[in-house]
Order: C-alpha cells, then structure tokens, then sequence
C-alpha cells in the first residue's frame, strides 16, 4: 500500500505537470482537490484516464471520481480494490 | 470619416532562444527546445504562475511573451484593463493536434487525454492570457499561411476605431515542431511607434 | 454607419442541401441526429448528424472531382459555390473569404487518408476554396473554437466597416471526426443518445457536421428575402478557465450586454434567443445564470443542436442562419430535446414550433478558451 501511495505521488506530479511539487510535499490525506494540490477539472478527467491506462480501471460514472479523488490515500484504496492490471 | 490614428507602446519577441523587449534583448539561453526555454524563461523572470506548467508549447510561447510585455507596461489583473487580443499563425494549434492524434492512433493504446485534447485549438492561448491578466475583452485567433500585417492593422484599427476596447494586443504565435516565433504588440492611443503596416512588418 | 446585413445563405447537412430544406425538416420536428456505432470513429457508441457525401452533388462547374478534394473540402466546396452563384456578385478585390473552423482537415492526419498531411494546415484549406472560385483577396481563417461560426460574422462585419471589403464570404465547417469526438469523449462530455439541452435529464452533447455558408455585405439591392441586419455584436473573455465555463456566465453576460448597446436595443426588443445549449451540465446552466443577469429570463429560446448536435466551427454560423429564416418566416422553433427544466434558474424554452410575428433575435455561442460571442440581427423591413 505504501509503494502504491509513493507511486500515485509521482504519477500525480508528473502527469498533470505540478513543476514545484515533490513527492514529500503531499501527504496521504492532503485534499487533491481545492486548497489542497489546487487541481482542477481538467486534472480531475487526466485521473480518470490514468486509472483506466495504468491500473485497469474504468469508471462507469465519472461522478464517481470524486470521492475517489479526495485524496492520494482514498485513490490507493479505491486502486488497490478494484485494478484489473 | 477622418481615420484616427494609433501607436504601439511596446513589442516583444521570442525567437532563436532568446527573448527581447522593444527590440534589447533581455533573454537567451542555449536550448534545445522551446519546452526547455520556456521553462528556464519562467525561471528567469521569477514568474508565480503554477499552471504555465501545464500548458503546451504554443500557450506557453503566447502566455510567456504577453507577461513580459503586459509586465513592462505596468498591467495589473486587478485593475481588468480593456485590452483585446488579436493572434495569428500558421499551425494552428498542430503541434499538440499531433500529440492528441498520437494517443489515439493505435486501437489497443487508446488513451486519449483531457489535458492534451483541451490544447488543440489555438485560441487555448488567448485563453490563458486572458485569464492571467484578467482581460474580458474581444479575442480572436486567425490562420494565415504568413505573417499578415494588413489584416492586423486593420482589425485593430476597427477594434479601437468603434470602441470595443481602449487596446489591443496583437501578434503572431508559432508553434510547428522544433520551429517557433513569438511577436506580440500592444496598440493604444499613445506610444513610441506608430501604428501602421510599415512599422509592424518592420517590427516583425 | 453602413447598415451591414447578413444575406444569401446555404446549409448542406444530413436534412439536406440547402437552406429551405434544412429549415422545412426543422419545422417539421426531424432531427439529423442518429445513432452511430463505428468503431473506426469512436470506441463506444455515439450519436450524430454525419453527412453522407455521396449525397452531396459532386461536381460544382464541373470541376470538383472526389480524389482531388477532402471531405471538409466538398461540405465547403458546395455550400459556398450556392451563395456566390445566388449573389451573383463578381469576385473583384472588394470581395473577401473568411473560413470559420475549429480543425479543418484534421482527418488527413488518419493513417488511412490518402491526403497528404500537410493539408492540416488551416491556411491550405483557405487556398483550396480561393482557387477553385477565384476570389482575388487573401482567405482569412477564424479558429476560435466554437464561437468561430458567430464570430466570423461579427469579423465580416468589421471588416467591411473598416472599408477592407464589400462584401464577404463566410463559410463554416468541421468533421465530426475521430480526433475530435474522442477528445470529447475524454472529457466525458459525450451522449450516446440524441442530446436535450436545458433538459433535466440531459446527458451531454452530440458532435454534428454541416458545412454552412452566408454572404455579408453593406449592398441592400439584391438582397435574400430572408436577409437580416447585424445590429451589434460583441466578444467577451470569461478570464476564468480554459475549458470550464464560467459559473458566472460572465463573459456571455458582458458580450451580450455590449452587443445590446451596440444595437441600441433594451432586453425586453429581443424577440428569440437562439442559444448555444450544447447539453452538457455546465454551458446550460452558465447560460441559464447569465440570461437571468441579463433579464432575458422570459424571453423565448432554443438551443438547435437537437436538430444538428454540435458542429463546431459551423454552429454559430449555421444557427444564425436557421434564426434568419425563423425571422423571415414568423416561426419559433422548438429547443428539441426539452422537456422539463434542468438548470438552476428560470429560462423561457421554446416547447413547440409555431407562427409568432417576430422582428429581432439574439444569437450567442460560448466555447472552449473562455470565449462568449453575442450578435444582435433585425429583419429588413419590407
């Protein structure tokens, strides 16, 4: 669980492009969303596809992503559950 | 009708890794791609404007020359100046169109993303300009197979001539693989330069 | 000022190849939108208003060959061959082109087009229209997502006012292509079933492809029946996001309230609204907001694109057109696809299509970037 956390931590980074945000910088419970990592819609649809690419996972609803996107340790949850890759 | 008459007040280019403002340079590097300039521009001017990451090559070229130049004449998102925006180009937004297409040409690798599909339209770049400096006025984006300095003339002109805004940034941003050119202009009432064909083809 | 009017226009779409066809299957409830489960366009089933190209007459002056021209090229090709020859106005330098599209022949990029890729280039296409008609002046390529159509009027406009021309061609077109839909779909902005802007159980948009074309100009002797007058027109930024519209409607509340100041005219001379109403939750309730900010709350409106789904770069454009004929022939049209309210604050949707003697009507189109465009039309008095 933990490698899966460190892993979404630099996925996150890395593909929606957060230049001055390192890995350490983001706590398992840090909202993702709002005040948090300051993500926005755009980034919200970017999760979903990455969670369809690397983990397998398609979402029926994208109204879904929300709870799931809370944060770095509620995606692991949901990922850890529910990966088909 | 007696036309009147307008001036630009400051111009700003970004070509061959460097970057210059009223015609002194005040950027260069050795880079071996705009991605890379871009970013190590950012740096250098000590710009605070996290999503610039985010954007592709071409918004980053529009967005990086109009701070500098809007910087340089002191405008502030606050105050919501009345400044239109009027860019050309040749690619369009090409440059990332191939990226989107490359994400969804294989059947069995088909991913296409949100964040790279919202960039193929060249107008993305008045939009992020738009949204950084706070500026709600006219925009438009026209294709030419070259540089057109009639056509911007003029359209300027007709902008300020009816009042729709007080100015107007104007210019090219190209974006085709390695190939890149920035020239953006701002035209108003006063100024150095005159307004007028002769003067943005010399500028450009 | 020179009185600037919107004239000779022409629609070549699934319900047809011209302007009265289209508008009588409007008038008669039928929607061009079908059912399409491709997976060469689409990995999931969709909905939209494809045309058949075979039905669209191939040769123009007996030149336009199939192998020789793309499939945006015929759409174009043939919608604005009709409106130069009914204008009957000779293509001298006082004559401008102004071709409205988001992508163009972005379908040449597809490994399987024979085309070359190099006719993605917006400006190629402004040359292929140029040299199979003959126009002396320079094509001027608007791309500025989906109010481009609208916006392309607006441009015509200034530009004849700026003495550039006399007259101008605008022509507006867009695939319902693979590139695009599946960008859509990344945005899970898509409906699989036919789209019902406003509606409660709205569920998305519906990519369409017309290619539309209208002449404006500033000579009122040999104009249209149907011909109307660009009373003002305005263009505004919401500065707020790049794809999300704003929840304020704030650029389509400032655009509107300019292009009615411009026409000199109060919310309460609007007769119609032709909306954008795309059908996706956001546009439609950015639209409900701003229309209520505006105390355009009561004044009828549709949304068309349940008659055509999306076309982009053409919508703006073709449903100017629809609204030029809805003048002429005294009718409201329904907003098909509507059924019960389904967005936050109160709007007068057009339920079903009947006679009403009208005089203005205000058009307005959002789009990706931001952008909000409001153009205000009258009737040329008889």
């Amino acid at each position: 669980m933990e490698a899966l956390k460190e892993e979404l931590k630099s996925k996150i980074i890395e593909q929606l492009n957060l230049e001055d945000v390192s890995v350490d910088e983001i706590a398992d419970d840090d909202p993702l969303f709002g005040d948090g990592l300051g993500l926005d819609s755009i980034d919200a649809l970017e999760l979903i596809v990455m969670l369809d690419k690397d983990y397998g996972i398609k979402l029926a609803d994208p109204k879904e992503g929300k709870k799931i996107f809370e944060s770095v340790g509620t995606m692991a949850d949901y990922i850890a559950q529910h990966k088909t890759k | 009708m007696m036309k009147k008459k307008y001036c630009i007040s400051s111009y700003c280019h970004i070509r061959d890794n460097t970057i210059s403002l009223n015609g002194k340079t005040i950027y260069t590097g050795q880079h071996s791609d705009l991605k890379s300039l871009t970013k190590s521009a950012y740096r250098h001017f000590d710009i605070d404007y996290p999503k610039f990451f985010k954007m592709d090559n071409l918004s980053r070229l529009g967005f990086l020359a109009a701070e500098i130049l809007l910087t340089n004449e002191g405008v502030l998102p606050e105050n919501e100046e009345d400044i239109a925006i009027v860019l050309s180009n040749r690619a369009s937004s090409l440059d990332t169109d191939r990226k989107h297409w490359e994400s969804i040409r294989d059947s069995h690798n088909y991913y296409p993303s949100p964040a790279i599909f919202v960039y193929t339209l060249p107008n993305i770049c008045i939009g992020e300009i738009s949204i950084r400096h706070k500026l709600y006025s006219e925009n438009s984006f026209f294709i030419f197979d070259e540089f057109n300095p009639n056509h911007l003339f003029s359209y300027a002109n007709g902008l300020l001539d009816t009042e729709k805004t007080r100015k107007v940034l104007c210019g090219w941003v190209d974006v085709d693989g390695p190939v890149y050119k920035a020239f953006l202009y701002l035209v108003g009432k006063e100024g150095p330069v005159l307004h007028s064909i002769e003067e943005i083809t010399r500028l450009f | 000022m020179d009185k600037i009017y919107v004239s000779h226009n022409s629609i070549v779409s699934c319900l047809g190849n011209d302007s009265q066809t289209v508008i009588q299957k409007i008038k008669d409830g039928v929607s061009g939108l079908q059912p399409v489960n491709d997976p060469k366009l689409l990995d999931q089933p969709l909905c939209t208003s494809q045309i058949n190209i075979e039905k669209i007459p191939k040769t123009i002056r007996g030149k336009a060959k199939e192998e020789i021209f793309t499939r945006l090229e015929h759409m174009l090709l043939n919608s604005l061959g009709k409106v130069i020859q009914a204008s009957k106005i000779e293509l001298t330098d006082r004559v401008g082109l102004i071709i409205s599209t988001t992508k163009g022949n972005i379908d040449v990029l597809d490994d399987d087009n024979p085309f070359p890729k190099e006719r993605a280039y917006l400006a190629e296409l402004g040359k292929v229209l140029k040299e199979f008609f003959g126009f002396r002046t320079h094509p001027i390529v608007l791309s500025n997502a989906c109010v481009s159509g609208l916006l392309a009027i607006a441009t015509a406009k200034k530009m004849i006012l700026q003495g550039d021309f006399d007259h101008v061609f605008v022509t507006g077109g867009d695939l319902a292509s693979k590139f695009t839909l599946s960008g859509f779909r990344a945005f899970q902005a898509l409906s699989s079933v036919p789209c019902r802007p406003y509606d409660k159980n709205r569920s998305g948009i519906n990519i369409g492809e017309v290619g539309t074309s209208a002449l404006v100009t500033k000579d009122d002797t040999k104009l249209a029946r149907e011909a109307v007058i660009i009373l003002g027109d305005a263009s505004c930024n919401d500065a707020n996001h790049i794809s999300g519209p704003s929840r304020t409607g704030e650029g389509l509340y400032r655009a509107v309230k300019l292009a009615l100041k411009e026409a000199k005219l109060q919310p309460k001379d609007i007769d119609f609204i032709s909306a954008h109403g795309t059908a996706t939750q956001f546009n439609d309730e950015m639209e409900a907001i701003a229309f209520n900010r505006l105390k355009l709350q009561n004044t009828p409106l549709n949304s068309l694109k349940g008659y055509f789904g999306h076309t982009l770069g053409a919508s703006g454009l073709l449903e100017t057109i629809v609204g030029m004929h809805s003048l002429h022939q005294n009718t409201v049209i329904a907003s098909m696809g509507f059924e019960e309210i389904g967005v936050s604050q109160p709007i007068n949707i057009i339920r079903r299509t009947e006679s009403r003697p009208m005089d203005t009507f205000l058009k307005t189109s959002s789009g990706f970037g931001g952008s909000n465009t409001a153009v205000v039309f009258k009737k040329v008095a008889e």
